[in-house]
């Protein structure tokens, strides 16, 4: 991160802090170098700072502290209107008193774009989101998804390099935000812009974009593609935020050749792969995929530890199999399995041996 | 589908025709809502729309020469019926001669017998000032009226054959009338009934209808252009600030009128809080003091004042629902602050604009208390003129007439206001 001055870095924010009353740091030491062309998601509960952050690269609040720059100029001193960033409001904000036509025409129409061009560019626009014959319609008079499309085109219409969205699908229903995060990610690819996606859904998260920043309390937690953020998650809140997730608190009894002996709290022991912990003693927070639990005897590895487990609750989903098992005193773990033909249906009282691979169980930070 | 088709008359559970069920269930519902409104709905007619029909009447009729109400008693008899008679076989423009003299010398009798000879002359008087002590004079000396009549009455008053005051008595003969709505626009009859202007020295109305609208318009603006910002600082600061300012923009609303007139009267006066800073700080030699009191200055700005929040409500209320994310999109979009406010933000506040200046405007045209005690003689507004008619000179048609004028005027506004901009747009809070 020291070096985040790379040649290629086309957004950058050099240890941004942000504070709203003085008292508080909403942003803390934000580090962040996306080169151009990237998706990038900041993923997060809500109140992490991720808005904060976008309005900062928008221009419409100031950093307190750090330096962001743009294709290598410092931007702080810069007016939104000059920055050239197109931007995807959370509620759209498509102007009420003007047409889909004329809210398109107005970010060319302020660049003193000639008549004849500025036609050109709204068609192809409203085109690229399939909403040509929509022109004359107010945007009260559109669905919501149709609304979501005139404000990426809007957005997209002046060419800018760099475009930022906050929750632009919030408001959709599932299944118009799955075909909706399909065209945004191929609109932009298809385009080569730079793309700030800001979202608290984490599918969306994983699904659309090149690299994921978890937020959290202000901090970047995790900066990763999304595979590896969903399968080595760097401490326990991205392991918990991402995906599904069982835990397991314990210490740390040893570390050898890389694999840590953890000593659950009721005495059992496992072998974990060791993330976040250095030494024997430290107390961590084991961290295991719901689907790399293992609980047929002939595919457990030879040598390894297993833990007694007893089923609670099996959960028929389709797709999966989701049962839910007591293991060392926590009644949340769950497993899910693919519903194959030779796959074993579990049943609520029976006791079973789960088991997996040392690497899949990480022994994150307490 | 099928089952409608095959089934026309639809029915309920019990076999009454569908229509006929529905129709008594919402005349149960409309019958209850109307009782509800009812009392008000008598309240409003009462005290609202009869006056009002009754002004216009009045401004149309006044029998003040053909009738006489006993005061006490309420009884009514008809007067002037000779007269009356002579002018309905003769037609307009005939030279009074010895008949109109002796029918007019046998209603003086009756004037003299019904002591009405001050309420007859004071309807001729309305047009023509000076002709009450005429008729006065002519009913207590009308048992020594002989013939010849004529010359009787020219020994009286010489302006007794005046072809205009005939001109008068005949329009006056009949209770219905325009000629209040051709004073209150400062015209009048000729002798032979033609329609002209009064002397210049006695033109007042136009005028005064003139510098109402002038300043009327000049407040409503002002009332704008201080009104918008507060209005936008209102809509825009959190909460909590804007509660402080909120009150202090509805403080006006909690003293009384009076007590804010006169507060301005003591601020602006020749001897005043400005005046005597001014002079202290040394800007205004103690001779030349600043007049803005008692004038269209204190009008306007003890007005300005008053209707302010009559601006500001209408403003606040559609500018407080501006997602402020609109200018964000227009500025990230490439607008300076100007053509964001100019493009984006004021055309969502025209709503507001339109409701708030019809407020103020119609407010201020009618507006009487204010200019009374501080507009002095070039600030008074029609409405002065009007209380005028009402309370000194006692001419209440020529009052209603001046009044029905500013509702016609203001119901004009009201009906251009809802073909450029739509009623169903105003938003008044
Ligand atoms: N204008 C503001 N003034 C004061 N505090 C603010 C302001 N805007 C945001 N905050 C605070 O800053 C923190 C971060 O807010 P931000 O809007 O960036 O969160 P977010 O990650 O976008 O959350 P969400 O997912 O809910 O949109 C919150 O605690 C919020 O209360
Ligand atoms: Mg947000």
């Amino acid at each position: 991160m020291a070096a985040s001055q790379t040649s290629d870095a086309f957004v950058e924010f050099d240890r941004v802090q942000k504070s709203y009353d003085g008292e508080t740091l909403v942003v803390k030491d934000l580090n962040l170098t996306m080169p151009r062309g990237e998706f990038l998601t900041m993923l997060g509960p809500s109140g992490s700072g991720k808005t904060t952050c976008l309005m900062m690269l928008a221009g419409f609040e100031t950093a307190t502290h750090g330096d962001i720059r743009l294709g290598g100029k410092s931007i702080n001193n810069i007016p939104p209107h000059k920055r050239g960033i197109g931007m995807v409001f959370q509620n759209y904000a498509l102007f009420p008193h003007m047409t889909i036509h004329e809210n398109l025409s107005f970010p060319l129409e302020v660049r003193n774009i000639g008549k004849s061009d500025r036609e050109a560019k709204v068609k192809r626009a409203l085109e690229m989101v399939e909403m040509g014959s929509f022109g004359t319609r107010r945007p009260a008079q559109l669905s919501g998804g149709q609304q979501q499309r005139v404000a990426l085109a809007r957005a997209l219409v002046f060419e800018p390099e760099l475009v930022l969205m906050d929750e632009p699908l919030g408001a959709l229903d599932k299944q118009l935000r799955e075909k909706m995060q399909f065209e945004i990610t191929n609109l932009a690819h298809s385009l080569g812009i730079t793309v700030v996606y800001v979202t608290h859904d984490q599918t969306e998260a994983l699904t659309m974009s090149d690299r994921v920043a978890v937020f959290d309390d202000g901090i970047i937690q995790q900066l990763d593609s999304p595979d590896t953020l969903y399968e080595k998650p760097m401490n326990s809140f991205v392991a918990q935020f991402i995906g599904e997730n069982n835990t397991l608190e314990g210490r740390v009894k040893e570390i050898n050749n890389g694999v840590a002996l953890v000593q659950l709290d009721d005495g059992e022991l496992i072998d974990c792969n060791p993330v976040n912990v250095t030494k024997a003693g430290e107390r961590t927070r084991v961290s295991i995929r719901p689907e790399r639990i293992e609980f047929n005897k002939a595919r457990l590895q030879e040598g390894v530890h297993t833990l007694k487990a007893e089923v609670l609750e099996f959960i028929y989903m389709g797709d999966i199999f989701r049962t839910r098992l007591r293991v060392a005193g926590n009644d949340e773990f769950i497993v899910k399995t693919r519903n194959a033909p030779d796959q074993k249906r579990l049943q609520p009282g029976e006791h079973i041996e789960i088991g997996w691979l040392p690497e899949d169980c990480r022994a994150l930070d307490a | 589908m099928s089952d409608t088709t095959a089934n026309p008359l639809l029915t309920t559970a019990d076999g009454k025709p569908l229509k006929a069920a529905l129709a008594r269930a919402e005349r149960r519902a409309r019958y209850r809502a109307f009782l509800l409104v009812l009392p008000l709905l008598a309240f409003i007619l009462i005290t609202f729309v009869t006056p009002i029909a009754q002004m216009l009447h009045q401004s149309v009729y006044n029998e003040g020469f053909t009738m006489h109400t006993e005061i006490g008693s309420g009884e009514r008899t008809p007067i002037m019926v000779n007269i009356k008679a002579w002018f309905d076989e003769n037609p307009a423009g005939t030279e009074p001669g010895e008949a109109a003299f002796a029918a007019l010398a046998e209603d003086m009798k009756t004037l003299r017998e019904l002591r009405a000879a001050g309420s007859a002359g004071t309807r001729i008087n309305y047009e023509r000032s000076g002709t009450r002590s005429m008729f006065t004079k002519a009913a207590r000396n009308a048992n020594k009226i002989e013939p010849p009549f004529k010359e009787a009455f020219v020994d009286l008053d010489e302006d007794w054959t005046d072809p205009a005051l005939w001109r008068v008595m005949r329009d006056a003969s009949t209770p219905y009338t325009m000629n209040f709505y051709l004073a209150a626009i400062d015209l009048t009859k000729s002798p032979d009934g033609d329609i002209e202007s009064v002397a210049e020295n006695r033109q007042v109305y136009v005028t005064l209808f003139q510098r109402t609208l002038f300043l009327s318009v000049l407040i409503t603006f002002l009332t704008f252009a201080l009104g918008y910002p507060v209005a936008h600082l209102l809509a825009t600061l959190p909460l909590r600030h804007s509660n402080l300012l909120m009150i202090l923009v509805l403080l006006p609303f909690w003293t009384s009128l009076l007590v804010r007139t006169t507060s301005w009267m003591v601020l602006l006066q020749s001897q005043g809080v400005i005046n005597d800073a001014l002079v202290g700080v040394g800007l205004l030699g103690d001779g030349n003091r600043l007049q803005m009191m008692y004038n269209q200055i204190g009008t306007v700005v003890a007005m300005t004042h008053i209707l302010l929040p009559f601006m500001v409500l209408p403003l606040y209320s559609v500018m407080r629902p501006i997602n402020p994310s609109y200018v964000r999109a227009a500025r990230s979009l490439g607008a300076t602050s100007w053509t964001a406010f100019w493009r984006i933000y004021f055309p969502q506040t025209v709503a507001g604009i339109g409701a708030g200046a019809l407020l103020v405007f119609i407010l201020s045209v009618g507006y009487y208390i204010t200019p009374a005690l501080v507009g002095g003689a070039s600030g008074q507004l029609i409405s002065n003129l009007i209380a005028f008619h009402m309370q000194n000179s006692l001419n209440w048609s020529l009052a209603a007439a001046l009044a029905a004028l500013l509702l016609g005027g203001v119901l004009i506004l009201y009906w251009l206001y809802d073909r450029l901009v739509g009623i169903d747009n105003l938003k008044l809070g």
